[in-house]
């Protein structure tokens, strides 16, 4: 079986009618968890968030066996994502599609919990620091997505857990814990 | 209990009269009655018979009962010995229209044609139909005595040449060998004169050539069974010296002529109202041959050429042909039409079972090369002994049952055999095994999803693979 990357393809990736969208319900129902799965994997692996429909994506296509999804089966398979909860719409023509493969609420624990291994419980930190420095370096959360980053912690202020606060430039957030 | 001197009549699958050799189906009337009337002195010996189809046909009159426990009874036309003129009195304007005739009886109480006894029966008509129409077909019929096979033969071509006659003495100047002598201008008015007349003489045999042609048309058909009776002792006695390919044109040829044989088509001109009823139960008892033949299913737009290729010159529309066969939900006919998802028409016997038709394309899809690079509507087809565009049907039904799954790409549609329940998130596939492939080993699943990549995979190749 092929690699995409480090990423080990699953057996049924070969197999052509993965790559068109059956018409008979039960059949399809399947190949959309099939799908919604390996989108998951897919993406948590190689830490992807976005995935916009009219470019290139690897999982998209499969040159092996020469199929790819058409644009309406992508849409079919990530609205099948957005209506789970796992994935949502960032506009409304359905362009660009956001990833999560945590949702916020698990986003927001890992925030947490980064915080209190890094003794952070009542501390300062800035958002560039904790998507590329070097504390999250190996956890989830090194190299998230600004967007998904923002919504967690809006989550968060919301519960009293900590406040974000304007720095001296524009795109110099902080966050501030109190735990 | 009436004694019944009426013979009793066979009834084919569809409940249509069985049909004597060269018996046409002339009028039909819905209620009617046919029985024996007031104190004749024989009146114990008919029946009464009482609101049925009556058919009449150049042999007989077909009297069939309109109870699901269809019963028929026929009147040989060769045993009436009178038929009774229509009677207008202003009783007859209310009543219902009555014909009436003597039939002659055997003295053992049966109809015979030479009978001393004889019996007047009565048709009273309850429903719509034009009885004055009925009884001149009756006449003419009745002497038209198609019953008497030498005599009719003989006697339908004896109107060809009788107009020709007064044609050629209509001017009094012509001479008997239908020259004339042309002279000044009443020379050329005559000329012009005889030219018209010519015209219009052939335009007159033109037509009674047509009318003869048609006159003639049963008499084609036992030309053709003639053909084919040759053919087929020619065949035996020659099945030595001919080649397979001479043997296999005879073959053809034989069928040809068989299909040229409705003999008596239901026409909308005999059948009246009655026209899609009677059409509908001929069309149950003719796609039987056509049915067993493709398997017991076939396309509609095939029985409809096929159909209107036995019926010759009787063509029927599409229209009608569709409503024929919407009728048959009503009749006890062992054949149902049947509507696909995709709009395709269908005749199917009753007994035709999809299950039979999946199993066959479940094997076929199960085969190595099948699971490889599936299959398409042409192979199914070839297995199957139907036509393409049936096959696809077939597959499309195997496909919404959860058999099959389909694949489309710039190399076309091909269905494959449904592994998606197969397949889990773990990639395990292999491990549960249920429900369509059974019968394909793990292994050799493993492999051809495996190979199957490596063979097509010449072209292009992922970073790292």
């Amino acid at each position: 079986m092929q690699n995409l990357g480090n990423f080990k393809l699953p057996h049924f990736f070969n197999y052509p009618p993965y790559f068109t969208l059956q018409p008979v319900r039960d059949t399809r129902e399947k190949q959309i968890q099939l799908w919604k799965d390996l989108i998951l994997d897919y993406c948590r692996t190689q830490k992807i968030f976005v995935i916009a429909l009219e470019e290139e994506f690897p999982l998209f296509s499969n040159p092996v066996i020469e199929r790819s999804l058409t644009h309406e089966s992508r849409d079919a398979f990530l609205s099948a994502l957005v209506s789970e909860g796992r994935a949502e719409w960032m506009d409304k023509g359905h362009r660009k599609c956001l990833i999560l493969w945590h949702r916020i609420q698990d986003w927001a624990d890992i925030l947490l919990q980064f915080a209190k291994d890094n003794g952070l419980e009542d501390g300062v930190v800035t958002i560039e620091e904790i998507r590329t420095g070097i504390e999250s370096q190996g956890t989830e959360l090194h190299g998230i997505d600004r967007t998904i980053l923002n919504r967690a912690l809006k989550l968060l202020e919301q519960k009293g857990k900590l406040v974000v606060f304007k720095g001296t430039s524009a795109d110099d957030e902080g966050v501030k814990f109190s735990l | 209990m009436a004694q019944n001197c009426l013979p009793p009549v066979l009834l084919t699958g569809s409940g249509r009269p069985v049909l004597l050799p060269n018996e046409i189906e002339c009028f039909f009337l819905s209620s009617v009655d046919l029985l024996c009337e007031d104190n004749e002195p024989n009146a114990n010996l008919f029946p009464h018979l009482k609101s049925g189809l009556l058919t009449l046909t150049t042999h007989r009159l077909i009297w069939l009962s309109d109870s699901p426990s269809a019963s028929a009874f026929s009147v040989p036309l060769a045993t009436i010995s009178h038929i009774f003129s229509h009677k207008k009195s202003l009783k007859s304007v209310f009543a219902s229209p009555r014909v009436r005739f003597q039939v002659s009886l055997s003295p053992e109480g049966t109809v015979s044609a030479s009978g001393s006894r004889s019996v007047v029966a009565t048709v009273v008509i309850r429903g719509k139909g034009d009885c004055d129409a009925f009884l001149a077909k009756f006449w003419e019929n009745w002497r038209g005595r198609a019953w008497e096979e030498a005599e009719s033969v003989s006697g339908s071509g004896s109107g060809l040449g009788s107009n020709v006659a007064p044609a050629a003495s209509s001017g009094g100047f012509y001479s008997s060998d239908g020259t004339v002598r042309m002279v000044g201008v009443s020379g050329i008015l005559r000329k012009q004169q005889e030219m018209w007349e010519s015209t219009d003489r052939s335009l007159h045999e033109a037509f009674q050539d047509l009318n003869a042609l048609m006159s003639k048309a049963k008499e084609m058909v036992m030309l053709a069974e003639k053909m084919r009776t040759q053919l087929l002792s020619g065949s035996s006695s020659q099945a030595n010296t001919t080649g397979d390919e001479q043997m296999g044109s005879k073959e053809e040829m034989q069928e040809l002529l068989l299909s040229v044989g409705i003999i008596s088509p239901v026409t909308k001109e005999s059948a009246g109202a009655l026209y899609h009823q009677q059409l509908s139960r001929q069309l149950a008892d003719f796609v039987k041959v056509p049915l067993e033949r493709a398997g017991g299913i076939i396309n509609l737009i095939d029985i409809y050429c096929l159909f209107n290729r036995a019926r010759g010159t009787e063509l029927i529309s599409p229209d009608d042909l569709l409503q024929a066969c919407s009728l048959w939900e009503k009749f006890d006919v062992p054949v149902v039409l049947r509507k696909f998802d995709s709009g395709v028409m269908v005749i199917q016997t009753k007994s035709h079972s999809d299950e039979q038709v999946i199993s066959k394309i479940k094997i076929l899809a199960t085969k190595p090369d099948a699971l490889r690079s599936g299959i398409s509507a042409s192979d199914a087809a070839k297995t199957l002994g139907v036509a393409p565009a049936m096959a696809k049907e077939h597959l499309m039904s195997a496909e919404s049952k959860g058999v099959l799954c389909r694949d489309i790409s710039p190399d076309g549609f091909r269905f494959y055999i449904n592994l998606f329940l197969e397949f889990d998130r773990d990639d395990k596939y292999s491990k549960k095994r249920f429900g369509v492939t059974e019968q394909v080993p793990s292994d050799l699943l493993d492999e051809v999803l495996a190979i199957g990549a490596q063979v097509r995979g010449s072209k292009g190749s992922y970073p790292g693979a």
